[in-house]
């Protein structure tokens, strides 16, 4: 798991991604792909931001949610604590490869 | 060459006619009985001699699957300018209906999405492009 969310994190895309979803949790595909090209000039196709979504979710970044006909996308932050406690506090590390 | 008719397949006309006009308030143009369906269309009050929209039947069995996936995405199946995103969001959140998409700042435009209770997705748009 530890894993998944350090190869999410190297993507700059993804990490535009997760700023995004900073800045208002909850989007459909078609929001993300709109801040994408508007705000960072990142006009990639919807096939490549659903892979990229993909991995977040993979590693527990990004959850996505039904709701009706409609998905949702909201950022969880969980595992990046995780990771840092590593660093921060190394008393409460547990088993970090 | 004119643009005159653009349209949004709805699932059920009489639904559309109602929301189309009541909450979204635009006019009713044509309704002309055609078969099972109708000939369907609105304008809006601020060009009640411009483009209109055809409110069509859903009925093709390739229609569903497309709105399904379009909904699914959030991808509106068209969009309609208006003054203040701001405003019209307030004003419809009002009369209940349900945005998929808050008013968002989207480089040279402000949009915000919602549902035409249609089985569509409709993208408000203020700005340049708007």
């Amino acid at each position: 798991m530890t894993e998944d969310v350090f190869k999410a994190l190297a993507d700059p895309t993804r990490r535009r991604i997760l700023d995004e979803l900073v800045e208002r949790d909850g989007q459909t595909l078609f929001e993300i792909c709109a801040r994408l090209i508007t705000n960072h000039g990142l006009g990639l196709s919807r096939q490549a931001i659903s892979q990229h979504l993909a991995v977040l979710e993979a590693a527990d970044l990004v959850h996505s949610r039904r709701e009706g006909r409609y998905k949702f996308h909201d950022l969880n932050t969980e595992p990046l604590e995780c990771i840092v406690t590593r660093w921060l506090r190394p008393d409460a590390r547990e088993s970090n490869p | 060459m004119r643009i005159n008719l653009t349209s949004v397949f709805v699932d059920d006309q009489e639904v559309a006619k109602r929301f189309y006009t009541e909450v979204l308030g635009f006019l009713l143009k044509h309704d002309i009985p055609m078969g099972e369906d109708r000939w369907l269309t609105v304008v809006s009050p601020e060009r009640p001699d411009g483009t209109e929209l055809v409110l069509e039947p859903s009925g093709h069995p390739a229609v569903q699957p497309y709105k399904t996936a379009l909904v699914q995405d959030g991808i509106p199946a068209t969009a309609f300018a208006v003054d203040d995103v701001q405003a019209e969001y307030e004003r419809l959140r009002g009369l209940g209906v349900r945005f998929t998409q808050e008013p968002a700042d989207m480089g040279p435009v402000t949009v915000a999405v919602f549902d035409d209770t249609c089985g569509n997705l409709i993208q408000i748009m203020q700005g340049d492009m708007a």
